[in-house]
This record gives C-alpha cells, sequence and structure tokens, in this order.
C-alpha cells in the first residue's frame, strides 16, 4: 500500500517576497536584542550580588570589542523598536476621541515619540546627575 | 447545569508583553548607550558612573531596585512573548513545549532578578 503525499506548498522564505514583511521580520527581530540586552543586564545584577570583584569583572568586560559591536548593534535595533512601537500604535490602541474627533494616526505615532525621546534624554539626565 | 467558562491566560502575557515593549521603547534605546557605550568607551558621563558604590547604593534603594527589576524583568517578558509568537513566522509550528521554553526563561530571569535584589539588600 503507498501512502498519500499530498503536495504542501513550501512557506520558505515567505516574508522575503514583500518588503512589508520584511519590514515585520525586522521588527518582530528587535526582541532577540531586547532579550540578549536584557540577559547582559541580569548577569551585571547577579555579579553585583556577588560582590566587588564580580561586579568590577563584568563591568571590564564590557569593554572587550565584541560587546561595543553588540551594543551599537543593540543600539539601532532598540531604537527601530521605539519609533515601530509608536508607528503601529494606533492600531493597537483603542480609538481616542477628542472633540468628537478620532485623534489622528500621525497624532499618536508622533506624541508617542516625543514622549520616549524626552524619556531617554531624562533618564540621561538623571544619571548624569546621580553620577556627578 | 452550569459550566465554569475556561478563561484565557493570553491577557497576562499579553499585558506583559505590552508592559516591557513600553519600558523598551521609552527607555531602552538610552539604557543601551550608557550600560553599553558611554561607560565602557567613558563617553560624556563621569567614569565612576557605575562604580561598585554607586550601583550598590543604586540597588539598595527601593526606587531603584525597582528600577532594575521592572526593566529585566519586562524586557525578558516583552522578548519571550514576541519570540514566541514569531516561531510560526520562520516555520516552527510551536505548541505548549516552544511556549514553556520561552515563558520559562523569562520566568527564570524574573526570579534570578528577584532573587539578586534581595541578596543585595536594602
Amino acid at each position: 500500500m503507498s501512502k498519500r503525499r499530498p503536495y504542501v506548498r513550501s512557506m520558505d522564505g515567505w516574508w522575503r517576497k514583500n518588503p512589508y514583511f520584511v519590514e515585520y521580520m525586522i521588527h518582530e527581530g528587535t526582541a532577540l536584542f531586547v532579550a540578549a540586552y536584557a540577559g547582559i543586564l541580569l548577569t551585571g545584577l547577579l555579579r553585583l550580588a556577588q560582590g566587588e570583584a564580580a561586579w568590577n569583572a563584568w563591568l571590564s568586560a564590557l569593554q572587550n570589542p565584541w560587546y561595543i559591536c553588540f551594543h551599537l548593534l543593540a543600539l539601532a535595533a532598540l531604537t527601530y523598536h521605539t519609533y515601530t512601537w509608536f508607528k503601529i500604535m494606533p492600531r493597537t490602541m483603542p480609538p481616542v476621541i477628542v472633540g468628537g474627533q478620532r485623534l489622528s494616526a500621525w497624532a499618536i505615532t508622533g506624541s508617542g515619540l516625543a514622549v520616549a525621546t524626552a524619556a531617554c534624554f531624562g533618564l540621561l539626565a538623571v544619571v548624569w546627575g546621580m553620577a556627578r | 447545569m452550569k459550566q465554569e467558562r475556561k478563561r484565557s491566560n493570553a491577557p497576562i502575557f499579553w499585558a506583559l508583553f505590552g508592559a516591557g515593549g513600553m519600558l523598551s521603547a521609552l527607555f531602552g534605546p538610552m539604557l543601551v548607550f550608557i550600560t553599553g557605550l558611554a561607560v565602557p568607551l567613558g563617553l560624556l558621563l563621569p567614569a565612576d558612573t557605575m562604580s561598585y558604590p554607586h550601583m550598590l547604593a543604586f540597588a539598595r534603594n527601593w526606587l531603584g531596585k525597582g528600577f532594575i527589576f521592572a526593566i529585566i524583568a519586562l524586557f525578558l517578558w516583552h522578548a519571550a512573548h514576541r519570540i514566541f509568537h514569531s516561531l510560526h513566522d520562520i516555520g516552527i509550528h510551536a505548541g505548549t513545549g516552544a511556549k514553556l521554553i520561552c515563558y520559562g526563561l523569562a520566568m527564570l530571569g524574573t526570579v534570578l532578578a528577584a532573587y539578586a535584589l534581595l541578596a543585595i539588600g536594602f
């Protein structure tokens, strides 16, 4: 008896055929950098709990060119994540009605990006103020 | 006969994903710049910004503790959820096993972060 072998269309590389899905895969891919960065921070936190020598070893490891390279890529990935997070926000949050009119997608994305910029520079100012 | 309706657990994971996504969208780029580039390369910030006494004092402060915990735990839950749902897109038919690995790793990271923050003391 022969087995049925139905034809299954290959889905390999489906997203590469359409720029919209290429962008989608890139913005979903930023999660890999978020996870890796959280892992680096978690390692640092565990080293901090282990004492001064362990902490200093972790801190000097960050000067390794591979880590610098990773953080450059992570900076690009997280900046792109910020951009796409607020770009798709008009579709991920419930409609906002202001004065009987639906708030435009542009207003939501624009204010989100403005708040993120303020949050970033606010964070830098706080860190600078605490370290001084 | 009254039947108890089974409630989905998806909103919990979605809420953690959303919270982590928002937190990383707001602070992620600057955090990476500070901890991964500015401090190791000695740019912009004072050389002892992340020195042991500074970071220990920060991690012992309740506000600092909360910030560190939220950043690490929510970043992990955000990434775990996104990676889990992307598995289908790259042709992996993700089931319970993949779910356990993705969310389980986020859970492990959360527990480790809580443990370290408690071990550091107040």
